[in-house]
């Protein structure tokens, strides 16, 4: 398969694998920031508020992800060719835990993860009030990603110790063999 | 609470791990929502797959809106407040290095103990906000 077949390809993939991954967070009652709110707000354990259910869809997930993982690991490379690219085993460090903190936080106020907040913008077609709060989410995601990208670099140039872009979501990941 | 309000989130589940599974044995990358947006946006090389990605989970919000309104909706929190939770996810995706999906899904997925401490770290930080919250604002729900 020649590279620009490959690229054009993964391109597709990726288009379908955002919409089906769409779906399963709508299925899923994700894109309810309501239901998102339920299930973090833990103090609802005590007067029976609490709604677990969420934890199903990440259950759900893993479920099918591992041994898909798994088999994708023992093939070695991806379908359509190349290196499975997957975040290396790092240390877990400060930049890590606090980067996680202060996702959670923002994540508990709002109610809105990077994914739902996505699918909601498409969802508030009809409906201007998840328009502006999805937009309104996804405009200052975009901005506090852009700010920690910029701040990000710096810390490096000045560390030769820091690490690359190791992390699963890093933009431009190593490719690195599983 | 009746059988089936456990079987939307459960299957709705199996079908992102599917999606996200699929991009991995497919095309070899993780579908990690946060870096996935950062490298549309950003990213010097491969923003095709990226972008389309992006594009098919708006277009799946669209497509809701169609045939299955009420799927989605408005945070309850004030807009002001939502501005400020955009940031902070902003800036905590990026540094932390993933979220939900990523992380939570894909990084428990493949066994990864920095996932593990990364998950462990949002859904406690992310339960004190929102119990912080629903104490001065109101339950959410």
């Amino acid at each position: 398969m020649s590279a620009a077949v490959a690229a054009r390809s993964r391109t597709v993939l990726g288009f379908v694998a955002g919409l089906v991954f769409g779906a399963g967070l709508l299925a899923g009652g994700m894109t309810l920031p309501r239901n998102v709110l339920a299930f973090l707000d833990v103090s609802g354990l005590a007067d029976g508020r609490w709604d677990g259910r969420l934890a199903l869809v990440m259950g759900g997930a893993i479920g099918v992800f591992l041994p898909v993982w798994r088999l994708a690991k023992r093939r070695g490379e991806a379908l359509l060719g190349g290196l499975l690219a997957v975040p290396p085993e790092a240390a877990i460090d400060a930049r890590l835990l606090g980067g996680a903190a202060i996702f959670g936080l923002g994540w508990g106020l709002g109610g809105y993860c990077p994914g739902p907040a996505l699918v909601s913008l498409g969802a508030g077609l009809f409906d201007p009030a998840t328009l502006a709060a999805a937009g309104a989410f996804v405009a200052a995601m975009i901005v506090g990603q852009r700010l920690a990208a910029a701040t990000e670099s710096r810390i490096d140039e000045g560390s030769a110790a820091a690490p690359a872009a190791t992390s699963a979501c890093a933009p431009d990941a190593p490719e690195t063999l599983a | 609470m009746e059988i089936g309000s456990f079987v939307a989130p459960l299957v709705g589940g199996m079908l992102l791990g599917g999606a996200a599974g699929a991009l991995l044995v497919g095309g070899g990358r993780v579908a990690g929502i946060s870096g996935i947006l950062a490298g549309a946006i950003a990213g010097a090389r491969e923003r095709g797959w990226r972008v389309a990605f992006v594009a098919g989970l708006v277009i799946a919000g669209l497509v809701a809106a169609l045939v299955a309104p009420g799927s989605a909706a408005a945070s309850p929190r004030p807009l002001g407040l939502v501005v400020v939770a955009g940031l902070l996810v902003g800036v905590g995706t990026r540094l932390g290095g993933g979220c939900t999906s990523g992380h939570g899904v894909c990084g428990l997925g493949r066994l990864s103990t920095r996932s593990l401490a990364a998950t462990l770290t949002f859904m406690g930080t992310g339960a004190l906000a929102a119990v912080v919250a629903s104490k001065l604002l109101g339950a959410a729900s």
